[in-house]
């Protein structure tokens, strides 16, 4: 049996070679609702000289139905999922929580080897940017104090906190202002967030209180979903209502 | 479902949720204890270098064990009956509390005095001794402010986490006709004074198990407060109560498990009592009941089984964000937080439980914490697929429709657009309506809507990033850091 480390064969991640082509995959909430962050994540990956392809018959990898029960109905956006992505052999997607339903949730919903091995070459941004293609300084300036929430799923499935946290670093004139209790959920959990309100909101305050403990302006994080929760609760208070949610890619391709 | 299906359907989570939440001082008081707990005990096992190690050392006995329980359980009562103890079986809450009422009446036993033990609290002992007129004190001290408050433990190691100093000064006023105090040296005398002789009035001593030795027949109960030795020695006649689970191939590894417990559970190195019970002195009876009351539906199910690994340190409850604001109530029964979210609805069944593993945000903190390594998050996930699967209070034909007009929907690029410009067009005209219902309203109970922007990614890509992935890369514009590192 081999062992998974980060959804990966012993936590190793595959050699890029140049010129090969990239996917893009992109979430659904945000192909919708939050387009500019597609756009930079494109934006990043093209002006690497990388050849990416956005495959148009993508639409969503089945997390919202798998994480609430229906495994059955998820399997079949499951399956559609890989028959799109099926050719490319790195896909890469700007969002934590998505690319661990991939990696790490696909063998469950259906354990076929066709299945599961167009999962495990999902890479989320800031790992495909740091672990493969070995960057950590994209030539941003962005003058502002920014701290980074860090989404559940993408850290403790797949081990991502230190990538994005490099890669801001290494922004100019960036101040990184650290999150108190960086490790603890923000409420969001998918539809969590609507069947248990009172709950998700609460956990949600106490990370709203400590990204205003943090002195930043601007909070950003690998994944937009955890932020369009906190970001709505700063929005929801007058006194919060400046502090800026942005996923970190809007924040790379600041010039 | 006997005396157990009472207080879940009294209490299903979601209506909880929000009860516990209108009440900031109780939950607040509980969430910052379970918290500042959690970072101290966090703080501990992660300054031993070898805490990885140990864990999947844990795991891996854990896992023998559990694969090997039929014939650990009946090696370890051929050897605790080989010591003088004698052991019984019980099928359910109800044959062990059927055997508990037998010994009572063997030994004329009128007052008995408990150590702490979660497993009596599946049997509601308490309640089964008092309807014989049996009068069963509390001894552990969170336990006994529980009992006198007339409440149920919000915790399985903290039983008493959401009453503050002046809460407990409050209650022994009342209860005690103490005067009134919240200095805690005071507090823990006034409990003293009255507990001490509890212990020799006693005809008997009801005590949980932590680990079950099969190789030298013994039992072992930790404890801070030696409330538990007292309760298991003073009184003439010791009933050990244990959940089947509780057995470890050998006493050789007991040092591994206190080491993780004491750490995951309080923060300590060691307790401050750890109490090895080998067979029984002459003129004393000592008796051990084996209960099972669910765990062999635990055991039938693969994807849950390592749920039966759990120590029951708590760690996953301090650990959990969901916990902390909710309290253990809000679970309905006898084991809250994540290990109560997984095993419950395997002990008590999925028609009342059902809701439970909903009851997360799926965050992980609880599988990271656990000393033994059970994959709490991923059994979250495993439950609501067999929740909303079999019969339950979650299985909703009309969800099942919904998810499957979803699925449908997302199985095709076309219908995908379609369905998305709806939400799209929702979403948008949503802040112009005076109400928000259902899943709408849940949302902007607390949270602004996110603004929907005039186009989406896909049509962009049509328009501009189909020539993007066309253009070669322009060097002169802009470094090409992939050219340089990764080529190389």
């Amino acid at each position: 049996m081999i062992t998974l480390k980060n959804g990966l064969p012993g936590g190793v991640y595959p050699t890029y070679e140049r010129g090969e082509k990239v996917a893009l995959f992109i979430p659904c909430y945000i192909d919708q609702f939050f387009p500019q962050i597609a756009e930079a994540t494109a934006g990043i990956l093209k002006d690497l000289g990388i050849p990416i392809v956005f495959p148009e018959g993508q639409t969503c990898c089945g997390q919202p139905a798998f994480n609430s029960g229906y495994w059955d109905e998820a399997a079949r956006v499951v399956r559609h999922f890989c028959d799109v992505f099926r050719p490319f052999p790195f896909i890469v997607c700007p969002s934590g929580s998505c690319t661990a339903m991939c990696r790490v949730f696909f063998e469950q919903v259906d354990p076929d080897d066709r299945i599961v091995s167009v999962g495990r070459r999902v890479f989320e941004l800031s790992e495909f940017l740091v672990n493969i293609l070995g960057i950590t300084d994209l030539g941003a300036r962005f003058p502002h104090k920014v701290t980074l929430h860090s989404g559940c799923h993408g850290r403790r499935e797949l081990g991502i906190l230190d990538q994005p946290i490099a890669l801001l670093q290494n922004v100019k004139e960036l101040v990184y202002c650290e999150l108190p209790n960086i490790e603890e959920c923000c409420g969001f959990g998918g539809t969590f967030s609507v069947k248990m309100p009172g709950t998700s909101i609460a956990m949600g305050e106490t990370k709203a209180a400590n990204v205003v403990r943090s002195g930043a302006e601007v909070v950003t994080s690998v994944d937009i979903s955890c932020l369009m929760h906190v970001g709505g609760i700063l929005k929801r208070n007058p006194q919060t209502r400046h502090i800026r949610a942005m996923h970190i890619a809007e924040v790379l391709v600041q010039r | 479902m006997t005396s157990q299906g009472l207080h879940l359907s009294g209490a299903p989570f979601l209506r909880q949720e929000n009860k516990g939440l209108a009440e900031p001082h109780g939950s607040r008081a509980l969430g910052e204890s379970a918290e500042r707990s959690s970072k101290h005990n966090r703080q501990v096992t992660l300054s031993v270098p070898y805490w990885e190690q140990w864990r999947e050392e844990a795991h891996a006995v854990k896992r023998f064990a559990i694969h090997h329980l039929d014939q650990l359980l009946v090696e370890f009562e051929r050897n605790a009956v080989g010591r003088g103890a004698t052991v019984l079986w019980a099928k359910d809450a109800e044959e062990a509390n059927r055997h508990v009422l037998d010994i009572v009446q063997k030994h004329q036993v009128k007052t008995v005095v408990k150590s702490k033990s979660m497993v009596t609290e599946e049997m509601e002992l308490n309640h089964v001794l008092a309807s014989v007129g049996v009068r069963a004190l509390e001894t552990d001290l969170g336990e006994y402010l529980v009992q006198l408050a007339g409440q149920r433990p919000v915790h399985i190691v903290t039983p008493a986490l959401h009453l503050s100093a002046e809460d407990v000064g409050r209650l022994f006023a009342e209860k005690l006709n103490e005067p009134f105090t919240s200095e805690h040296e005071k507090l823990t005398d006034i409990a003293r004074r009255h507990l001490r002789e509890e212990y020799l009035r006693a005809d008997m001593g009801i005590s949980g198990v932590n680990f079950a030795l099969a190789d030298t027949g013994s039992i072992c109960i930790i404890e801070n407060e030696g409330n538990a030795g007292l309760s298991i020695s003073a009184p003439p006649v010791h009933v050990a109560v244990m959940g089947m689970e509780k057995v470890i191939p050998s006493i050789r590894y007991l040092p591994l498990f206190l080491n993780l417990l004491a750490r995951s559970g309080t923060g300590q190195k060691l307790t401050t009592y750890t109490h090895l019970v080998h067979g029984v002195t002459p003129g004393r009876h000592f008796y051990i009941i084996i209960l099972d009351n669910g765990r062999s539906n635990v055991l039938r199910d693969p994807a849950s089984r390592s749920s039966l690994f759990c120590i029951r340190c708590g760690a996953c409850l301090n650990a959990c964000p969901v916990y902390r604001r909710t309290g253990g109530w809000a679970y309905g029964w006898v084991y809250p937080g994540p290990i109560g979210a997984i095993i419950t609805p395997h002990l008590v069944g999925m028609e009342d439980a059902g809701k439970l593993p909903f009851a997360s945000s799926l965050c992980g903190a609880c599988g990271e914490v656990c000393p033994v390594k059970i994959d709490i998050p991923h059994q979250l996930v495993h439950l609501r697929y067999r929740a909303v699967n079999s019969p339950s209070p979650v299985r909703s034909p009309l969800e099942r429709l919904v998810w499957k007009a979803w699925s449908w929907a997302m199985a095709s690029p076309l219908r995908y657009r379609l369905a998305m410009s709806v939400v799209r067009w929702g979403v948008r005209f949503a802040k112009y309506l005076p109400w928000h219902p259902a899943q709408l309203g849940a949302w902007t109970r607390g949270r602004e809507l996110p603004e929907v922007p005039g186009y989406t990614f896909r049509s962009w890509w049509r328009h501009r990033g189909a020539e993007l992935s066309r253009e070669p890369a322009t060097p002169g514009k802009k470094s090409n850091p992939v050219t340089q590192e990764v080529s190389a």
